[in-house]
């Protein structure tokens, strides 16, 4: 989508198949992704295609997404929480345009949601299926770089090495110094990157209604936590995880249960703290009148 | 008063006219045509076919139109459109032995049957500014041998061979069809047929960094260039109605047989051993770092201790395709103000927690 | 103690026309320090890697008495219990200490990862294991935050033991676990060593090319020349009254102090 024109309204344009993707690449990628719901947290590998978007770009979550989007669905895609920036009108136009289904930005109203980096503050809901971006799938893989040996660490359940990075933290700043992309169990049995999203958003990972899938289209792998699953965040005994909290609430719309961006207003140093998710903030914003 | 953020979708549209503007120049110039960068800028035209894994001029000349000249870019604007097309089947293998020759030398043999054809090659100009090149329009009266020679040209490979002097190269037990890396992600470690198809799509640059620390003791395997050869193939499909196989065309390719340390034991006499590279077009840099690269990579099977990076599978597997690298470093464009912000307020925090007994907030979640 | 608690048949390991071990046969008990001696080229490195399932032998079995499973083919179990024998019941001590250290993690990470392998999740009572460790290999345990960087080569021995140390495993093995350092760094660690080995009732493996490690440590000798044992019995009479003309060659060339 480089140097051609595009109207303001993207019309469906019927010289692409439905979702962009061919239908036998489609129906490979859903055989990876049925395989990773039946085994929690697990990578599948998958022949990744290249896409009009790069690599690095969020081509893993175009990539489920194009495979699990029906004529009848309502599409949200957001990144860093907001419907609006530049990442997420792209992807949301490109599937405009090779779909012609419905978009939004209301949470409650979707049906499928593309993410880059935040989980919606609005819980979701049976039936929902939410696509996170993930640039780097093997939560191991900045201890131990070779993939062959993280491949036997995974099936063979040995995750000392992640604990051992942990207590480091520890040991050096007196807390876990991971902020995003913190590690998560799933199921109880696999280590799992949940996509550089603030740890903030962990905990909406455990239980959840919806369906939750991960795509990495640079590094080929999917992978699942079906709805109702255990996903615990890594700790020990004694440092049990914790979120973050702000002193101060919303400045738009006064919550002080949601993550909150940093805004500089003046170049004194001036700053304030709005939520990330605009659907949420300006959902409240409403309603408080 | 503070109003959200909003606009993202006017700018994007802005930037596209924008670009499309930059893209075109000065509209007084006489605008590029796909022939002109075909013809003329043959070269760029070959790398991108190389890497974009799809050999078609044409269309390699409109992608280095669009991405005004950036050759990274227009190797990712024919592989996405190669993602899209058909897929009829797969060629025999091509004979690079019955190659129409334009261009054929060897380093290993002052002479040797079929001869040492120069052909186009800027290896033995001196590369000094053709300022008469300003000035369009000027007609170069080519030499007789134009076209590519149809003269036998055995591989210097095979004489080696018939003497035993060189490894055999057979296919492995029960000859099986190799995997496909453009439609399933690599698996370490990945056989040789499956490393060969990687460095075949490798960024160039990367892949003579990593053939030049062979050469500069980050393993050494003693390199000569036992061929190097340019000219036209033939492509052949065999469509399972027909039974046999039908010429389809022909395609101009570049290889590189290079000639490496001899390896053998107490009971096996020996041997030199192989590496080889292959590209589309005229790509003699391309061809030899991949056949350098080919050869470190062999080194576990050669019984060759691996230290160095040009021999690691992993990491230079994974970091040849210049997609996948493009994409990644740049993506460090998009929003992390989220992630940001978390770091930002750890920083804060520990560094709170140095000045002076601080409180900090737990809450188990 | 009527079995013991390692038991090599016949191992048999070849290099292309080189036989680097040839049938070789030892038992071993628990308690028990075994040291294999010879010269560089003698086989006793790819015993040891034989018997420690590093390497697999070409002919021979290797039997390891676990704790609750009674006897086991080492070479015939699967890649996960192996790997999990390596990190509990089972020690290796590198001569290069950083090729068993993680050299970019504290020293306290070092000793508590095996305790995290295994599901240790109290950061105290790791760290506090990890501490104890570090006092009982003669190591300043104020050091435990230290990355092995900052060590000495002595220190990262200790801290290499250590690391092995923490799970009680009933079996080490030690290849060439002094050479390298200084004579009197050796002398403290030969000392270490031995008080260990006696307090913990370890069962060791120990392959050293110096005779004076193997009647310090050892009570058992196995003397290899290309790739065969030539002499085995107990340390003290071997190196004493040697009666194969190598191991006579191999005591009359130690340089008396």
């Amino acid at each position: 989508m480089s140097a051609i024109d595009l109207p303001a309204v993207v019309e469906r344009d019927p010289n692409f198949n439905f979702g962009y993707l061919d239908e036998r690449t489609k129906r490979m990628i859903r055989r990876a992704i049925l395989k990773a719901v039946a085994i929690p947290g697990y990578q599948v590998p998958f022949g990744s295609r290249e896409m009009p978007l790069p690599y690095g770009w969020g081509t893993g979550g175009i990539q489920v997404t194009a495979s699990v989007i029906g004529p009848d669905d309502v599409l949200k895609v957001i990144d860093q929480g907001a419907d609006d920036t530049v990442n997420a009108v792209n992807i949301r136009r490109f599937f405009q345009r090779t779909t012609g289904v419905a978009t939004t930005e209301r949470t409650t109203d979707a049906t499928l949601i593309q993410t880059r980096h935040r989980i919606p503050e609005v819980p979701l809901v049976e039936g929902q299926v939410i696509v996170y971006q993930v640039p780097m799938p093997e939560p191991l893989q900045k201890l131990e770089p070779r993939e062959a040996e993280t491949r036997a660490m995974h099936g063979l359940a040995e995750y000392g090495l992640m604990h051992v990075k942990l207590y480091e933290d520890i040991a050096r700043y007196g807390h876990i110094a991971t902020t995003y992309d913190y590690p998560v169990m799933v199921d109880g049995r696999y280590l799992m990157a949940p996509s550089p999203i603030p740890k903030f958003d962990n905990p909406k990972m455990h239980m959840n209604p919806a369906l939750q899938l991960f795509g990495a289209g640079r590094e080929k792998r999917i992978y699942a936590v079906p709805p109702y699953t255990k996903v615990e965040s890594l700790a020990f005994d004694d440092h049990p995880f914790e979120v973050q909290r702000w002193e101060k609430p919303c400045e738009l719309c006064g919550s002080r249960e949601s993550f909150l961006d940093e805004v500089i207003t003046d170049d004194k140093g001036g700053r304030m703290f709005v939520c990330s998710d605009t659907d949420y903030c300006r959902s409240r914003s409403e309603s408080n009148g | 008063m503070y109003v959200a953020v909003k606009g993202g979708e006017r700018a994007i549209l802005n930037s596209y006219a924008l670009l499309g503007e930059a893209r075109r120049g000065d509209a007084t110039v006489p605008e590029l045509s796909i022939a002109q960068i075909r013809e003329q800028l043959r070269l760029s035209v070959d790398r991108v076919m190389t890497e974009g894994s799809v050999y078609d001029p044409d269309l390699a000349a409109l992608a280095i139109k669009q991405a005004a000249g950036d050759l990274v870019e227009a190797i990712f604007l024919l592989r996405a459109y190669r993602a899209t097309l058909p897929r009829l089947g797969y060629t025999l293998p091509i004979d690079t032995g019955a190659m129409r020759l334009w261009r054929r030398v060897s380093a290993t043999y002052k002479d040797l049957p079929g001869g040492q054809v120069l052909g186009p090659t800027y290896d033995y100009t001196q590369r000094l500014l053709d300022f008469k090149l300003e000035a369009e329009g000027q007609a170069v009266a080519a030499p007789e041998v134009a076209s590519p020679s149809n003269d036998p040209a055995p591989r210097v490979v095979d004489l080696l061979g018939d003497e035993g002097l060189l490894e055999a190269h057979l296919p492995p037990a029960g000859d099986p069809d190799p995997a496909d890396l453009t439609r399933e992600p690599v698996s370490f470690p990945a056989d040789r047929a499956t490393r060969l198809q990687n460095l075949a799509r490798g960024d160039e640059g990367f892949l003579l960094a990593m053939g030049y620390s062979t050469q500069r003791g980050y393993a050494n395997s003693h390199p000569f260039a036992g061929e190097i050869r340019y000219g036209l193939v033939e492509v052949e499909l065999q469509p399972e109605e027909l039974g046999f196989p039908i010429v389809i065309g022909e395609i101009a390719v570049t290889e590189c047989q290079m000639v490496n340390q001899f390896a053998g034991s107490k009971t096996e006499p020996p041997q030199f051993t192989r590496g080889y590279g292959l590209a589309f077009g005229h790509s003699e840099r391309k061809a030899m770092a991949m056949s350098l690269v080919d050869r470190a990579l062999r080194a576990t099977e050669l019984g060759e201790d691996v230290k160095a990076p040009a021999q690691m599978q992993e990491f230079v597997l994974s970091h040849s395709d210049n997609l996948e690298a493009s994409g990644f470093v740049q993506h460090l464009k998009l929003p992390h103000y989220v992630d940001f912000q978390a770091e930002l307020e750890l920083v804060r925090k520990m560094r709170a927690g140095m000045a002076g007994p601080g409180e900090t907030t737990k809450e188990a979640a | 103690m009527d079995s013991p608690i390692l038991r090599a048949s016949g191992i048999t390991r070849t290099y292309g026309a080189r036989t680097a071990v040839d049938d070789v046969s030892f038992e071993l008990w628990p308690g028990e320090v075994l040291a294999v001696v010879g010269e560089s080229g003698s086989g006793k490195s790819t015993l040891l890697n034989c018997v420690s399932a590093r390497l697999k032998p070409d002919a021979g079995k290797v039997e390891f008495l676990t704790r609750h499973e009674g006897v086991v083919d080492v070479h015939a179990m699967s890649e996960a219990a192996r790997r999990l024998l390596a990190r509990t019941d089972w020690g290796y001590v590198h001569q290069n200490a950083a090729e068993g250290l993680r050299m970019d993690v504290s020293a306290g990470a070092n000793v508590g990862e095996r305790l995290m392998a295994l599901g240790e999740r109290h950061y105290g009572r790791i760290r506090s294991e990890a501490s104890d460790w570090l006092t009982r290999v003669e190591m300043d345990a104020g050091r435990i935050d230290e990355s092995p960087r900052n060590f000495s080569g002595g220190m990262r021995q200790r801290l290499q033991i250590a690391r092995n140390l923490v799970t009680r495993p009933r079996l080490v093995f030690m290849d060439e676990p002094t050479s390298g350092l200084d004579v009197s760094v050796q002398a403290k660690l030969l000392d270490l060593l031995r008080s260990l080995t006696r307090k913990y009732s370890l069962a060791a493996v120990l392959v050293t090319h110096d005779l004076a490690v193997a009647r310090l440590l050892a009570h058992r000798l196995m003397v290899m020349k290309a790739g065969r044992v030539v002499e085995t019995g107990l340390t003290d009479q071997v190196l004493d009254d040697p009666q194969h003309p190598y191991t006579q060659l191999l005591v009359s060339s130690v340089l008396q102090p």
